[in-house]
């Protein structure tokens, strides 16, 4: 059974009397253990969805229909105190600026006893003994010391590592982790992207990674999803949608990385840029940058559809797979023939 | 190729930390003296820049390659050292005796969201510098001029009378190259100049850089974190750590054999595509802030090679046969390549 | 390399203005008060022409036509507000001291904007020194209670030079004693925003291309801080009548004969609890409206042009 499934979601945000599509019709299923990554480039809608799984998109925006279920349970009709039970419990978020979830005036000690003491009845001599393993767990040097600190007196990679060990403490089932990494140099982000990818091994804890950069993807992910616009246009295997990437966004946005021409000559670039919420086109959203677009991108929308291992949503594709079936049955008539 | 178009020599800039004149005076023993803290960003830079090549420097937050840029461009005075441009001194020039060299050197900057100014039009962004530099422009060649710059980084004439705040984070980043060729520069420092944009615009403007670079025979001083776009782009590397460079090597030689320590460690750190590359080269510990000026090699606190020598005295910075130059005790010793 | 046509990059469309206009028509309460202001803007510039009577006019004060109470309540067909103890029309004598009190206001705040912008970009863009002088300076101007400024300053003109020459020049004086003594806020909140703008790129881009000083500062940085100082504008006229108004209320404001709305309050005070209430509290409603329609429009703006809820 998946831990996590979200169907058909659709997330709009209400801006002047006008609503705009921020996510449209979003499916995926998360199983127990299990780490996969949204990719996509900024304004696609990543951050989106991994803010309404927990329903806290502020306004303007609101989840129009769809549903999001963890172990069966429904989160979008859920009142305010079941879901305070469900976030951080259930599922513990990272964001990219550790001072975001971090208090600069409370030390790190006192906020990670906080959160332990308000899920669970422990007194603080528990909770801080509880608190200095999970700094320990995150190879923080020294947590005796580190515990009476304030945010300001770590760098940034030691910040984010107390995020993850503030994450830790109520052992959740899911971590969504948006943009961990990014505002921390190469060799940092190389350390915290292994540290997040042994926790999730060793306690089993299936992780929704939220990044840009397809590099970091492929170190931490099991399974990706590639957004365009609100919409998820392939699924599959990590390395699958590296070695083989099926949508023209997903092969653009692979082409496009300098390590994949060789140095000196020019890029393969995309054209143009994502649109707007507000001036999303007709059909499929990707056509005015697709090279492979026809007059039906046009006015067709794709439906997502499993091409072998991935699934693709991409007109292009249909094409071919309804091509391939038509002429599937009569080949293996001419084989059977044949053999006669 | 082998002409130095810009030659840095034993740069240093310190910058103070408690700045207001009150908060220097300090009551020790008895006594009232003055003490100033300051934060070392730049501890003896030297570097070459030749002509038609792209230098890029990389290094991580707080190595003061923000600083070098800046006191490169003269927005900050150096402490020490000196900078020449086709063996002409300028660190110590004024205002007016450097408008000449203002022309020649330009900047693009890293956050398109700041780098041009909210209540100006591309129009205005674009014709102030060229008027200001050709006053003897009619306004049918100003407007010629502005419309050819904005098509040849491929923007339309027609987005001229617009805002910034109308285009996207790709496009600003195009007018803002613009804005730096509008008086015909030949050398340009482009500080993180992709790092606030999307992967495939990335490519674009990278593309455009490099168009400008064949165009005009430019020569890039190419600052970045990121080590894949040095691997595509640069035609030399200088790897920076706490104000020092420690290794500088032709592109090739750097990604091939890197020699100092810790262009090993950030090499093996890149998150590359494939799955099956070695685990990264773990640090220990994090970027020390640099407010004493460090006796020794700047690495020695977090190099898994350092010994005692290491601790006393600076390396200096010496060719290797290779092409590359390291400045590294261990390597001079033969320690770290049996 | 030029790149062929349908390749060029069109720019977004969106622009600042509209925002403006299409939040204010969205806004009830904004729009009310700025209809309430340009409604007081038009009635002081055509004060002459819309009062009934002629404040010039010898026949204008009438002893013998004092203390009527307004038109509901007497029925007297001439004066629709009533008349003052002197016998003026007091829908007049509102209108001309709504003028008065409205050119003070906005004249004593241009040249607080003018001193505090010229001192704030000074201080904000050189920085060390010169900043460290300036906002000392400010420090000790805000030390000083400004009404208390105010009062002596006054009083000392009015016994050195006697009430007649005081009485001459007492708009051009209270103008240059309001106006004087709140600078500081001005420059305090315009060195703030220049030292955030001069942080920006932009400005190190206009410095690269050898642009002097005094340009950044009024071309580059100036144009980017007008947000709060728009804000504080409307907010600063709204507070300067209101110290007009105290000032004359004190009896050092305007003279009887050219009244502004404070010296009127001040005059109908006397009589308030002698039945004739309304010389007193019309121009009070008159004057509480105007402020508080300044009021609103600045929160409204401040609002409005606040980088959080708009970017760009």
């Amino acid at each position: 059974m998946n831990l996590l499934s979200v169907s058909h979601l659709n997330v709009n945000f209400q801006v002047k009397k006008q609503s705009l599509a921020a996510l449209i019709d979003v499916s995926f299923t998360l199983n127990r253990g299990e780490r996969i990554a949204i990719v996509g480039e900024s304004g696609a809608g990543k951050s989106v969805l991994g803010f309404s799984i927990v329903n806290l998109i502020g306004k303007p925006g609101y989840i129009a229909s769809g549903s999001i279920k963890l172990d069966n349970k429904e989160l979008t009709t859920m009142n305010l105190r079941q879901l305070q039970e469900v976030r951080g419990k259930r599922i513990a978020m990272i964001f990219q600026d550790p001072m975001m979830t971090l208090n600069p005036v409370l030390s790190i000690g006192h906020q990670l006893v906080e959160i332990i003491r308000s899920h669970t009845k422990i007194t603080y001599k528990d909770a801080k003994n509880i608190a200095i393993e999970k700094l320990h767990k995150v190879q923080i040097a020294s947590p005796e010391t580190r515990f009476n600190q304030y945010p300001h007196e770590l760098s940034g990679g030691m910040r984010q590592r107390v995020i993850i060990a503030s994450v830790l403490l109520l052992n959740p089932d899911i971590i969504i982790a948006d943009e961990p990494t990014t505002a921390l140099d190469v060799t940092i982000q190389a350390e915290i992207l292994q540290l997040l990818l042994a926790i999730c091994r060793d306690h089993g804890v299936a992780l929704i990674l939220i990044s840009h950069d397809l590099g970091v993807v492929s170190k931490v992910a099991e399974r990706t999803l590639v957004m365009y616009a609100g919409q998820i246009v392939e699924e599959g295997p990590t390395l699958e949608i590296i070695n083989d990437p099926q949508h023209p966004y997903t092969q653009g946005l692979l082409n496009a990385l300098p390590q994949m021409t060789l140095p000196g000559h020019r890029l393969n670039q995309i054209q143009g840029s994502m649109p707007p919420l507000s001036e999303r086109p007709s059909g499929c959203a990707f056509h005015p940058r697709c090279p492979y677009a026809t007059e039906a991108c046009k006015q067709q929308q794709p439906k997502f559809i499993y091409s072998g291992v991935s699934s693709v949503a991409c007109l292009m594709i249909e094409n071919m797979i309804d091509e391939f079936d038509r002429d599937d049955p009569v080949q293996s008539d001419n084989v059977l023939e044949g053999e006669r | 190729m082998n002409t130095p178009l810009i030659q840095i020599r034993g740069l240093e800039k310190a910058f103070s930390t408690n700045d207001s004149w009150l908060g220097q005076w300090r009551f020790k023993s008895g006594k009232l003296t003055r003490h100033q803290d300051s934060v070392h960003a730049l501890n003896g830079v030297d570097l070459t820049i030749y002509k038609g090549e792209t230098l890029c420097v990389v290094g991580e937050t707080g190595c003061g390659k923000s600083t070098l840029a800046r006191v490169i461009m003269g927005l900050t005075e150096p402490t020490k050292g000196e900078i020449d441009y086709l063996g002409h001194r300028i660190d110590h020039l004024n205002n007016r005796q450097r408008m000449f060299y203002r022309r020649r050197m330009q900047m693009v900057f890293q956050n398109p969201y700041a780098s041009l100014n909210p209540r100006m039009t591309v129009y205005q962004t674009l014709s102030e510098p060229i008027s200001f530099h050709q006053p003897g422009l009619s306004s049918v060649q100003l407007d010629q001029k502005i419309d050819g710059l904005l098509e040849s980084v491929g923007i339309s004439a027609t987005g001229s009378d617009r805002y910034p705040h109308e285009f996207s984070g790709g496009q600003r980043q195009r007018i803002s190259l613009a804005r730096a060729l509008s008086v015909e520069p030949d050398f340009i420092v482009a500080d993180e100049p992709l790092s606030a944009l999307d992967v495939s615009v990335q490519a674009q403007v990278l593309n455009l850089m490099m168009d400008k670079q064949e165009e005009r025979n430019l020569s890039y001083l190419f600052i970045t974190h990121d080590l894949a776009v040095v691997e595509h782009f640069a035609t030399r590397v200088a790897v920076m750590y706490l104000g020092r460079i420690c290794e500088l090597a032709p592109r090739d030689v750097l990604f091939r054999t890197p020699k100092h320590p810790y262009t090993q460690a950030l090499l093996s750190a890149i998150p590359r595509l494939d799955t099956t590359s070695a685990d990264p080269i773990r640090l220990i510990g994090e970027v020390p802030t640099s407010t004493k000026k460090p006796s020794g090699c700047v690495f020695q606190a977090r190099c898994p090679y350092a010994n005692q020598r290491c601790y006393e005295a600076s390396p200096a910075i010496k060719e290797q046969p290779d092409g590359s130059s390291v400045a590294c005790h261990a390597i001079e010793e033969g320690r770290l390549w049996k | 390399m030029k790149y062929p046509r349908k390749e060029l990059i069109q720019p977004l469309s969106g622009s600042r203005w509209n925002h403006i206009v299409s939040g204010l028509i969205g806004d009830k309460l904004a729009m009310l008060a700025l209809i309430v202001f340009v409604f007081y803007c038009l009635v002081a510039l055509l004060a002459p022409l819309v009062a009934p009577f002629d404040m010039a006019d010898p026949q204008f004060m009438d002893l013998m036509q004092s203390d009527i109470p307004p038109r509901w309540i007497s029925g007297d067909e001439r004066f629709l507000l009533g008349t003052d103890a002197q016998g003026r029309d007091l829908l007049s004598v509102i209108l001309y001291g709504t003028r008065l009190s409205l050119t003070i206001g906005i004249c004593a705040v241009l040249i607080q904007a003018t001193l505090g912008i010229c001192i704030g970009l000074m201080a904000g863009y050189f920085g060390g020194r010169i900043d460290n002088f300036l906002m000392r300076c400010a420090d000790i101007q805000l030390s000083f209670s400004n009404m208390m400024v105010a009062i002596v300053f006054l009083a000392i003109f009015q016994s050195m030079f006697g009430m007649a020459y005081f009485q001459q020049f007492a708009m051009i004086i209270l103008i240059l004693v309001i106006g004087l003594t709140e600078w500081p806020l001005f420059a305090r909140t315009i060195r703030a925003s220049v030292l955030a703008e001069k942080q920006k790129e932009y400005v190190d881009a206009a410095r690269i291309m050898g642009i002097g000083s005094r340009r950044v500062m009024f071309r580059h940085i100036l144009p980017n801080t007008l947000s709060p100082i728009l804000v504080i504008f409307t907010i600063q006229i709204a507070n300067a009548i209101v110290a007009e108004a105290a000032l004359s209320f004190l009896g050092l404001g305007m003279p009887a004969t050219q009244p502004s709305l404070g010296s009127l309050i001040s005059e109908g005070f006397a009589y308030m609890f002698s039945g004739s209430w309304w010389i007193c509290v019309i121009p009070s409603v008159t004057l509480i409206v105007l402020i508080m329609a300044m009021n609103l429009l600045g929160d409204w703006l401040r609002d409005h042009l606040n980088p959080r809820t708009y970017k760009d």
